[in-house]
């Protein structure tokens, strides 16, 4: 690993003061932002330890929100007795997720900044427009077959985005509060990620030195019942090919309320809206939900090797959500 | 980008006595000759430690405080071969700074045993014969150790399956190393 100035902040004000120095990084667990320092991917010379920081607290509000501390562990907000009996999506979805090490250190706002597993990407040779804009997309007609997207891709990057807990919130529906040199700030979590476009070097929504302190889950969907299925090359410790994290409240046989995200398929945590507004007013059935399913896999475009997931994006919308109504 | 690592390594390796003249030319780069000194209680005992910024935990405790035990599988946490302890909790080792450990309470393979007595994970992967090369074994037994420490980790073989997930076995004793645990599991009462 290359030499870097390190700082421990005692603060949110003063780790966003030190990040202003050029090339800097926040480190939190340090599960991604290591790994791609050791594989020389990023290069900050500046390392902001937040470790420190107040941050590690989950509360649950009056409203039925919770307050998800930017340093709470994958392992301890997936246990948290609260998110397992309200929000049980979000706790399969962690512990889907990565090692029992890994979630121990992982800490939510690193989950939420992750960085994709293509192989060109990490490579640190081929042509990649994340890690050198203008360099062309190795992966568009190379081995794009278990981490890369049929949905949200474009000309220039076609990874796909590797957390399982971001599919579920982006489910659930949460609210990134971060804090900047102008103050705080609040993001939807649907906005938080970008799509690739012509940019696919801008991941996400934060501006220069904002920290992410929080996310904050909305209120669970009344009567509602939730699942994550992740479907994988090996039963533990993959990144998913496809999954599907489904919320849904059935009223009177009828769904009132359904919640649809997907991961593995696209180049950010999919939301299916126009799946949810297949299944909302209709009974469960079969074809209902074999509907649903085609049309959040509408417009997919497939590459030489992952044309698969098309298929199996639709599949695990239809085995969880069969399963969830059954 | 092995060539890096490798020439890094002598950097941080003898950190706390190495001059200035000696270290290497690239140290000359950002926060390359800013030592920082860290308290750590390793197995029990106080060590203060002078360590580079870019010293990862794994090599401090295999390299500085001369604690082989602890392995050096993929480097990239995906083994699990560096798995210990800090504050109880098992991690990669590999996958963190020394630096962020000011303060913390680790535990490595060789703080297992008391008073020369092999602990009941220890005992139960000897009895079973969990392991064929031994090189993945100190890692897997930290894991082990943890989960069953763990009221959270379900005491089924499934359980224990996932929860031993990120600890590699490329010798596949993987069904030797479920039957100790369950074993040591047995003849401890749950508590690792």
């Amino acid at each position: 690993m290359r030499h870097f100035d390190y700082t421990r902040a005692a603060d949110a004000a003063q780790a966003i003061a030190a990040h202003a120095q050029p090339s800097s990084a926040f480190l939190a667990g340090g599960t991604n932002l290591l790994d791609l320092m050791k594989i020389d991917i990023m290069r900050p010379a500046a390392v902001i330890d937040v470790n420190r920081l107040p941050l590690n607290q989950i509360d649950i509000r009056p409203d039925g929100r919770v307050r998800v501390g930017a340093l709470v562990s994958n392992t301890t907000l997936a246990r948290h007795p609260h998110v397992v009996d309200h929000h049980p999506v979000l706790s399969q979805a962690l512990l889907a997720g990565a090692s029992t090490q890994l979630r121990n250190k992982a800490t939510t706002a690193g989950n939420v900044m992750q960085r994709v597993r293509c192989n060109y990407f990490r490579d640190g040779i081929s042509p990649c427009n994340k890690r050198e804009p203008g360099s062309g997309c190795a992966a568009i007609d190379g081995h794009n077959r278990s981490v890369h997207a049929v949905l949200g891709t474009s000309d220039q990057c076609i990874a796909s985005h590797p957390s399982d807990m971001c599919v579920a919130m982006a489910a659930i529906g949460a609210t990134v509060h971060v804090e900047g040199p102008q103050g705080e700030r609040d993001i939807a979590f649907l906005d938080f990620h970008l799509l690739p476009g012509s940019t696919p070097w801008k991941e996400h929504a934060l501006q220069k030195d904002e920290l992410i302190t929080h996310v904050v889950l909305d209120a669970p969907v009344a009567g509602s019942k939730g699942a994550y299925l992740k479907l994988r090359d090996r039963a533990s410790y993959q990144f998913a090919l496809a999954s599907c994290a489904a919320i849904v409240a059935l009223r009177g046989g009828v769904i009132r309320e359904a919640r649809i995200a997907l991961g593995g398929v696209g180049t950010k945590p999919w939301r299916a809206k126009n799946a949810e507004a297949v299944l909302i007013g209709q009974a469960p059935t079969d074809a209902v939900i074999g509907q649903a399913a085609a049309t959040a896999m509408q417009g997919a475009v497939p590459y030489k090797h992952n044309a698969y997931k098309i298929l199996l994006g639709k599949q695990a919308i239809i085995r969880n959500l069969s399963t969830l109504v059954a | 980008m092995n060539g890096i690592a490798a020439a890094s390594s002598n950097a941080w390796a003898h950190g706390g006595t190495m001059s200035r003249e000696e270290m290497p030319a690239h140290a000359a780069q950002p926060g390359g000759d800013k030592l920082h000194t860290i308290r750590l209680t390793v197995n029990g005992q106080l060590q203060t430690l002078q360590v580079p910024s870019n010293a990862v935990l794994l090599d401090v405790v295999r390299e500085q405080l001369q604690l082989t035990g602890t392995k050096k599988g993929c480097d990239l946490g995906q083994c699990g071969a560096c798995t210990l302890h800090v504050n109880g909790v098992a991690i990669n080792s590999c996958l963190s700074l020394a630096v962020m450990h000011d303060g913390d309470s680790i535990t490595t393979v060789e703080g297992l045993q008391r008073n020369g007595m092999l602990h009941p994970v220890q005992q139960a992967f000897w009895e079973h014969d969990a392991f064929q090369c031994g090189y993945c074994t100190p890692g897997q037994m930290m894991s082990a150790v943890a989960l069953l420490n763990d009221q959270c980790i379900g005491t089924d073989d499934a359980s224990v399956r996932e929860a031993m997930s990120g600890n590699i076995c490329r010798c596949g004793a993987y069904k030797n190393i479920l039957a100790a645990i369950q074993d040591a599991r047995t003849k401890t009462g749950g508590a690792g």
